[in-house]
């Protein structure tokens, strides 16, 4: 009976003792869970407030009274937002697109062809992994400007199409592929070229996919090179966009609808990210880098 | 085997065309044009070769200034966001319910346009004509009195150029160190468990050895990512970071390549060189310490 008491009495403890653990892990975890949403939130309410609604008010209000969707309109017709979403867009698929091209002939030349100084080449590109970018936007930047080629979409797309990492997990990727389906593919005449895209690709489906949508996180949010590259309205890139709202648009006084801007700017990456989660944040754990 | 090797070069043609012009040779030419003194970027001459550029950079207050606040970002926000990662990522493997949610929160920072976010943080630090601002009221609710985060005093501006930095890292980080974590087998925990060690000893005995190899890889990144911060620092206080005394190294770059005070590409790639240096030089040393004390 003694014994008894004592483990329930032991037991009590220590469900009291996680009871307390688990608060104390979902009040950290909620607490910074606040911390990352609440900028999103503040966003979205003030593109949703009025004009008078949010400079009437001294303590801003954490709800909308009477929301509005006047700011998206203006943020649609003031300023040439779709024109700037038109241009990123352009950008985005036809960089991804042709970092595709030029990455997979790449990678699987890499994986599976044989050919003198393979292993000195690959060793080249891994080491050109760690060029940070400022090193080589200099001449770059010249180089672009010598070819007449400021404030053109060629001149914007080019030095953005290589990444040299994508090559590298591909490669890696595609070795995984077992020899003997490309020996068999041999025997039965099949060429290199319809080997990788009719056998090779579907396997590797998921990398590419990856890969494709970090390339588009990248472009979508590019703002250095769009900058030094482009100085026309016509050429701007929604990252270029915002922050000429900010500094001359009607960024100054009329935050609601540059709070709309922002949201339209935004939602596209975050609906994708939604969609793609898994294979997003697989991609990055594997080699995104950003901090 | 002619025929082969031909066909294997032609697969890389485009890779090593787009490296050759858009890296390789710009790595090579950026240290040219760092060593060519007085280098005029419209009638493309210059005076001599040697290390003025280098000396007049280093000389350059708007330089001394950048490299004091890429220091200061660099020494507050790298080892802040590692320990707040490691905290945030042990409190999630400790825990099943909602786990997936709040992963996916944590990670909604790193999908957001850097320069977009940014405007919504400078409007909750900045006080206006109408309001102190969000986080000066809520600063107020303990007494504080309100400071214009934005275009106030340095510190304030440094502090909130650090919190959104950490922000906008952390979700990188967490990423990784849930999946290192998640690796570390549970047979080590029972075993601890079983000889009845404090969770705090098992942290420190077993997961934080377990994961030393991945903090030291976040370490090292964000060491690299603080060093290059820029868009960051654009985000909260706009493009003229030298007025606002917040410029970075890479914004100083920019800065003298285009823009206000630019067309001295001479100037800028001294700079990078410099701050290429000092990357590595970090890395290096990153490298060897972590050999010492990386447990596998």
């Amino acid at each position: 009976m003694d014994q008894q008491m004592n483990f329930e009495k032991i037991e009590k403890k220590t469900t009291a003792r996680r009871r307390v653990k688990n608060v104390v892990l979902y009040s950290v975890l909620g607490f910074w869970a606040l911390l990352v949403l609440f900028p999103f939130y503040w966003m979205l309410l003030t593109a949703f407030k009025s004009y008078g609604e949010y400079n009437g008010e001294s303590i801003p209000k954490l709800f909308v009274s009477n929301p509005t969707l006047e700011n998206f309109v203006n943020a649609f017709t003031e300023v040439p937002l779709a024109d700037y979403f038109l241009n990123t867009l352009i950008f985005t698929l036809a960089t991804t697109a042709l970092m595709l091209v030029v990455v997979i002939p790449a990678a699987f030349a890499f994986a599976r062809l044989e050919f003198k100084g393979k292993n000195l080449v690959f060793t080249v590109f891994l080491s050109l992994m760690m060029i940070p970018n400022e090193l080589v936007i200099i001449t770059n930047f010249t180089t672009i400007t010598n070819l007449d080629m400021r404030n053109t979409f060629m001149g914007l797309i080019l030095p953005s199409v290589m990444s040299v990492f994508y090559i590298y997990l591909l490669k890696e990727n595609f070795s995984q592929v077992p020899e003997e389906l490309y020996l068999a593919a041999k025997v039965d005449g099949t060429s290199d070229f319809k080997y990788m895209w009719k056998v090779m690709l579907p396997i590797c489906k998921p990398t590419v996919v990856t890969i494709t949508i970090l390339k588009v996180i990248e472009c979508w949010n590019s703002y250095i090179w769009p900058r030094l590259i482009t100085d026309e309205e016509a050429y701007y890139l929604v990252s270029n966009g915002i922050q000429e709202l900010r500094e001359s648009g009607f960024g100054r006084e009329n935050i609601p609808s540059m709070m709309a801007a922002v949201v339209a700017i935004s939602v596209p990456l975050v609906v994708l990210f939604l969609i793609f989660r898994k294979k997003i944040m697989a991609g990055v754990a594997r080699g995104g880098t950003k901090g | 085997m002619e025929k082969r090797n031909l066909k294997a070069w032609l697969y890389l043609l485009p890779a090593i065309l787009f490296l050759g012009i858009f890296m390789i040779y710009p790595l090579i030419d950026v240290l040219i044009y760092s060593f060519e003194e007085g280098y005029n970027s419209t009638s493309e001459t210059y005076f001599g070769i040697g290390f003025y550029n280098y000396s007049y950079v280093l000389n350059d207050p708007y330089f001394l200034q950048a490299i004091k606040n890429t220091l200061i970002l660099v020494g507050i926000t790298v080892p802040i966001s590692t320990v707040i990662a490691i905290a945030i990522s042990v409190c999630l493997s400790s825990i099943k319910k909602l786990r997936n949610l709040f992963q996916t929160v944590y990670f909604l920072p790193y999908v957001t346009n850097t320069l977009a976010v940014g405007l919504v943080f400078m409007l909750l630090f900045k006080p206006t004509d109408y309001s102190p601002g969000f986080v000066n009221l809520l600063l107020g609710v303990f007494g504080m009195t309100p400071v214009d985060f934005i275009e106030g005093p340095y510190w304030a501006k440094m502090f909130v150029l650090c919190f959104y930095t950490v922000w906008v890292v952390l979700p990188f980080k967490i990423l990784v160190l849930t999946g290192a974590l998640a690796s570390v087998k549970e047979d080590y925990y029972n075993a601890a468990r079983l000889d009845g060690t404090s969770s705090f000893r098992i942290f420190r005995k077993i997961t934080l050895p377990m994961i030393s190899p991945t903090v030291f890889y976040l370490i090292i990144t964000g060491f690299i990512g603080a060093f290059k911060a820029y868009n960051d620092a654009v985000a909260l206080f706009g493009t003229e970071l030298n007025v606002a005394e917040m410029n970075t190294i890479v914004g100083y770059i920019y800065d003298r390549l285009y823009g206000e005070g630019g067309g001295y590409p001479s100037f800028a790639s001294a700079a990078a060189i410099i701050l290429f240096v000092i990357v590595l030089t970090i890395t290096c040393i990153n490298l060897l310490i972590s050999k010492k004390h990386v447990h596998y």
